[in-house]
């Protein structure tokens, strides 16, 4: 007899392994099941709910490597009562998780093209399993590109990583920021500029962008200008999810739930959406 | 020489796909520059009679703010334009271009251009549809600096 479908609504108890501060307000955790075993088996691009407990559950991706089936990874800001509870967490305390929810990159149907990756501030976090497994699977995808955003330079994420991936040779990895500070000898301006410095074939290519909607408009606005079809552009997008099953609406955007049948999109299939501000 | 600057520039980001015979005649204004880390291409206020296509390294574009010294609002890098002064009058820099690391481009000089433009409407134009292109980037980028869309929110999605 197979094993019941897991209940969706019921978080499992699990504990933190390690914590990494990433910035003054986001730290990355590690977290592995409670009572022992595997942690919950996931697909690059979906997300957990994260139940602190006394405090509230708040919708945060996944942001771990999927071939590492023993934690889950996830990136958190500190943006809200909740988020913020997150990033106080300690090695050893526990929190509850639900999950994995939503829909995920199009990473086995894109084999064969190259490959845009386009974060901005903390959608570095969703887009980094997507990274991890086309890493691993470098020989099946064309060119590979990270282009990232952050607000400061203080404000860059997985600095540590971002240096192992800039020396790789069959990575192209550009990194920006929109306010310099003083020592900063990278790049500056928002991360669509970084868009002119490539030479991109747009039939072959497939760009999977994050981060706040506004950034992603643009983005599709700069991809368009290079004649990229919007059918291979994906977009992870965001809304004030609660359930996670699509049951409580609060994430509803148009004929969409967010949490069910998102965050990740094709951007044809949402572009007239894209613009839909949140109630 | 002026065979291999023709190829530079005809392999360049902002003249890919112009008539060869346009070509040809932007190549007569053209030069070929390099600037060591640290150089200065132009300072705000001079006059702006050259612009230029940045085939490898990084351009910053300071601008000096009182009391808080050059502040670094772009960086420019291989296959972008520094500089549309030079087609506005009074043709002054708004700016001041720094080469952030070693960088070698082609200067365009911005007279030669104009003149050759008076004389060639079909040219003029097709430099300022891909200039007009380049401003309205630059312009939809500063806007959304300006929104500073990573700045801390209330909640909403996945927090």
């Amino acid at each position: 007899m197979p094993d019941p479908q897991p209940d969706l609504t019921l978080p499992e108890v699990y504990q933190v392994r390690r914590v990494e501060r990433e910035t003054a307000d986001t730290v990355t955790l590690e977290l592995a099941p409670a009572a022992g075993g595997p942690a919950l088996a996931y697909a690059p691009g979906q997300f957990n709910m994260l139940y602190v407990y006394g405090n509230g559950e708040v919708p945060i991706s996944i942001s771990g490597d999927p071939a590492d089936g023993s934690q889950l990874v996830h990136t958190t800001r500190a943006v809200g009562a909740v988020s913020a509870a997150i990033t106080r967490l300690a090695r050893g305390q526990r929190l509850g998780v639900r999950g994995p929810f939503g829909t995920r990159w199009p990473l086995e149907e894109t084999a064969g093209s190259d490959v845009l990756f386009v974060a901005g501030g903390i959608g570095l976090a969703p887009l980094r399993p997507a990274l991890y497994h086309v890493l691993a699977h470098r020989e099946r995808y064309g060119k590979v590109v990270l282009l990232y955003g952050a607000r400061t330079p203080a404000d860059v994420l997985y600095r540590r990583q971002l240096a192992r991936w800039r020396a790789r040779r069959d990575l192209e990895v550009h990194v920006t920021v929109d306010q310099a500070a003083a020592g900063w000898t990278g790049d500056v301006g928002v991360v669509t500029m970084l868009l002119h410095r490539l030479r991109l074939d747009p039939q072959r290519l497939v760009a999977l962008v994050v981060g706040p909607e506004v950034m992603m408009r643009f983005t599709l606005l700069e991809l368009e200008r290079r004649a990229v079809p919007l059918r291979r552009v994906y977009l992870s997008m965001e809304r004030n999810m609660k359930c996670g099953v699509g049951l409580c609406g609060h994430c509803q955007l148009g004929p969409h739930f967010i949490c069910k049948d998102g965050p990740v999109y094709r951007a044809d299939q949402i572009r007239s959406l894209a613009a839909v501000r949140e109630a | 020489m002026n065979k291999n600057l023709s190829a530079l520039l005809g392999e360049h980001n902002f003249l890919l796909g112009l008539p060869p015979a346009h070509l040809e005649v932007i190549t007569g204004c053209a030069s070929n520059v390099k600037f060591d880390a640290g150089e200065t291409l132009f300072r705000e206020g001079d006059e702006a009679h050259q612009f230029y296509l940045v085939r490898h390294g990084r351009v910053a574009l300071d601008i000096f703010a009182p009391g808080r010294g050059p502040i670094t609002i772009q960086t420019v890098g291989e296959g972008e334009v520094v500089g549309w002064s030079w087609l506005v009058a009074p043709y002054h820099w708004r700016f001041t271009a720094r080469a952030v690391e070693l960088t070698r481009a082609v200067a365009l000089d911005g007279r030669c251009l104009r003149e050759k433009c008076e004389r060639d409407h079909s040219l003029a134009y097709e430099l300022l549809k891909r200039l007009a292109d380049v401003v309205s980037q630059r312009l939809d980028a500063t806007r959304l600096q300006l929104l500073d869309v990573y700045a801390a929110t209330a909640p909403t999605g996945k927090r």
